[in-house]
């Protein structure tokens, strides 16, 4: 048997990997990458929580599915933005997308 | 139950006992157990292939009036053996800029991604890899390794027209991903489960009958799935040399090639397996054997339209291909979706139901054709004309 | 030891591998990959706590759409797809920091969490997942309306990727 606490370890360092991708990477599909890493985490401790703490209760596979979807509608609308700028703008490095930094 | 009835649970029996009595622990039991399994199952299909290849270049030589393969063995059938190890003994060429391990996994993938399907195939009654409760969309999921194997083999060429073919069969294989799943999906509602065995036991009339068009579109959705005639613009010789396995020798080409015969057989499979009522026919619960006989005689009806297809339809425009996937097949794929869902409800249990579902089939296929025929037809006429020019002509 | 450990262990290697390397290598396209291997660990996490349907989904949503997808924007965003000369932004070692820290953090909070030991306990009898989400989804006691607001954020990213990628028309 497994205990809860491996799920949680994994997870947890599953989301500080994808943290360090989202702060420090400089291509921006790369940091959407990241982002993904931590949304995968916060999914495995969701669906964790759902099967050890309250398995006859469906919403933490309910939360999860919801997750995807969002997942799925923040890649699409991330990339189209980032072919966007990179048609316009020729890079898509993070720190040279500046226009509206002050 | 005898062995001549049911060959694979008695083996399986005395494999079970075999093991136990070998006083091993019990999870090692089960291991073993299932990797024999596995084993089986994907072995019976990579035996398969090299029959299949013999079968399609026979009826493709049928069709081109040509003889096929003869000369090795009986009626050619060892040509596929002799082609083997031709392959095996050709140079292994690895292109020198390549991603080599990308390079070598791509092969493998493709071929995996199909055996996959083969797990939960239900070959006859209690002949299964594994019942899954959500097999039709497991087929769905493991479908998706089929495209990034080809996305791998086009990058890591490192070849231009490898990467054109990959963004070709990338763009074409996630459009045709859309109508196949939607029409998957029509069985699924008729059968009210998404295990595979339970598809087959819930249909006392066959799929085909209540839903004639979804399987149209699913055998045509999967016919460009499979990146063949008319639908093989991923790998169209004459524009981009071989598309994504331009670089493949030997083995991995192989690979590659059987990976793909093996895919039209499994599409033959899932539509008789949706459609044709997989392993059901007369005594087949008796006598198990006589099931695969019949899952196989049908899917090898699936299998011959597909072959057909292939040797008689010219390859289709990218555009054209496009457009006949959103503008003709997405859209009936929706239709007959939400339609079947509103009338089985309401005919449900009704002796309405099998002529009700059949006609309001029928209708959406001939709705989405004149629309789609107007549709060209409008097309044509916006077609920019230009002027007759003289043509010389023979004097 | 039993299997099941067995294979957890093997799986959490092999997502924290390859999310170390989804981060740090400067070639995108590799990223992309490992990044799918962390995903098909989490698939197979799914199925270790007896979630069948979310595994499917994962498999379907993420390796054949998420990260096709993101394979192909790695590709139509740049001249050569082979690599770049600096992976890493300006503000890396704050970043190495700042996530050594949360992660350690999590970690050491969690520990202290009397329940964090705790095993699965059984499900319920006749327990059947598709039934269950398909009625959660549908019944108004349920989640029907998150289920229709997810359909129309779907709609809208869709619309919007769209209409943010297409090229521009000229004269606009």
């Amino acid at each position: 048997m497994i205990p809860l606490s491996w799920y949680l370890y994994l997870a947890a360092g599953l989301f500080a990997l994808g943290l360090f991708g989202a702060v420090a990477r400089k291509n921006a599909v790369a940091i959407l990458m990241s982002v993904e890493l931590m949304l995968n985490a916060v999914n495995i401790n969701i669906v964790a929580f759902w099967r050890y703490l309250a398995p006859a209760e469906i919403g933490g596979q309910i939360f999860a599915i919801m997750v995807f979807a969002v997942a799925a509608a923040e890649v699409a609308v991330g990339l189209a933005l980032f072919i966007s700028i990179y048609n316009s703008r020729k890079t898509i490095a993070a720190d040279e997308i500046n226009l509206m930094k002050w | 139950m005898s062995f001549w009835q049911d060959p694979v649970a008695v083996i399986g029996q005395w494999i079970l006992d075999l093991l136990i009595s070998l006083n091993l622990p019990e999870a090692w039991v089960t291991f073993i157990y299932t990797l024999l399994g596995v084993i089986v199952v994907a072995s019976f299909g990579l035996i398969l292939v090299i029959f299949l290849i013999w079968v399609e270049r026979k009826v493709a030589a049928r069709f081109q009036d040509r003889l096929g393969p003869n000369r090795a063995g009986p009626y050619g059938l060892l040509q596929t053996l002799a082609d083997i190890v031709k392959l095996l003994t050709k140079e292994d060429v690895v292109p020198e800029k390549a991603d080599r391990l990308v390079f070598n996994i791509a092969p493998i993938l493709s071929m995996v991604a199909v055996l996959l399907i083969w797990a939960v195939v239900p070959f006859a009654p209690g002949w299964i890899g594994t019942d899954l409760n959500v097999g039709v969309l497991y087929i769905a999921a493991v479908g998706s390794f089929g495209i990034l194997s080809v996305l791998m083999a086009g990058w890591s060429s490192n070849n231009k027209y490898a990467l054109l073919g990959a963004f070709r069969a990338v763009a074409q294989l996630i459009s045709y991903e859309v109508p196949m799943l939607l029409t998957m999906l029509v069985p699924v509602l008729l059968a009210r489960g998404m295990g595979m065995v339970h598809m087959v036991t819930a249909q006392d009339t066959w799929f085909i009958f209540l839903a004639p068009a979804a399987a149209v579109v699913f055998l045509i959705s999967s016919i460009a799935e499979l990146g063949r005639t008319p639908f093989d613009l991923l790998e169209a010789e004459s524009e981009i040399v071989a598309g994504y396995h331009t670089e493949y020798t030997g083995m991995k080409f192989g690979l590659f090639f059987a990976a793909e015969f093996l895919h039209a057989f499994t599409v033959g499979v899932l539509f008789a397996i949706f459609f044709l009522g997989g392993w059901r026919g007369p005594w087949a619960e008796q006598a198990p054997i006589l099931g695969l006989f019949y899952l196989m005689l049908k899917s090898i009806f699936g299998y011959f339209i597909i072959m057909w297809v292939r040797s008689t339809l010219p390859r289709i425009r990218i555009d054209h291909m496009l457009a006949f996937n959103w503008k003709f097949l997405t859209p009936v794929a929706l239709a007959l979706l939400i339609l079947t869902a509103f009338l089985d409800k309401i005919f449900s249990e009704t002796a309405l139901r099998i002529p009700v579902l059949l006609i309001a089939n029928l209708v959406v296929l001939a709705i989405g054709y004149v629309i789609s025929s107007a549709m060209t037809r409008r097309q044509a006429k916006q077609r920019v004309k230009f002027k007759k020019r003289p043509v010389a002509k023979p004097a | 030891m039993t299997v099941e450990q067995g294979i957890f262990l093997f799986i959490g290697f092999l997502i924290l591998f390859s999310g170390f390397m989804m981060v740090t290598r400067s070639n995108l396209v590799h990223a992309a990959l490992y990044l799918i291997l962390v995903l098909f660990g989490v698939a197979v996490l799914f199925v270790l706590l007896n979630a069948g349907f979310l595994a499917v989904v994962q498999i379907i949503v993420y390796i054949g759409a998420i990260a096709i997808l993101m394979i192909f924007a790695v590709m139509l965003t740049r001249g050569d797809v082979t690599g770049e000369a600096i992976t890493m932004n300006s503000v890396f070692g704050w970043g190495m920091l700042l996530s050594s820290l949360f992660g350690f953090a999590l970690i050491i909070m969690l520990g202290q969490w009397p329940a964090v030991t705790s095993l699965a306990p059984a499900l319920p009898a006749s327990w059947n997942e598709l039934v269950e989400i398909g009625v959660a989804f549908l019944s108004p006691q349920g989640f029907v309306i998150p289920f229709e607001v997810a359909s129309v954020l779907l709609l809208a990213a869709l619309i919007g990727a769209l209409y943010v990628a297409r090229a521009p028309k000229k004269g606009e």
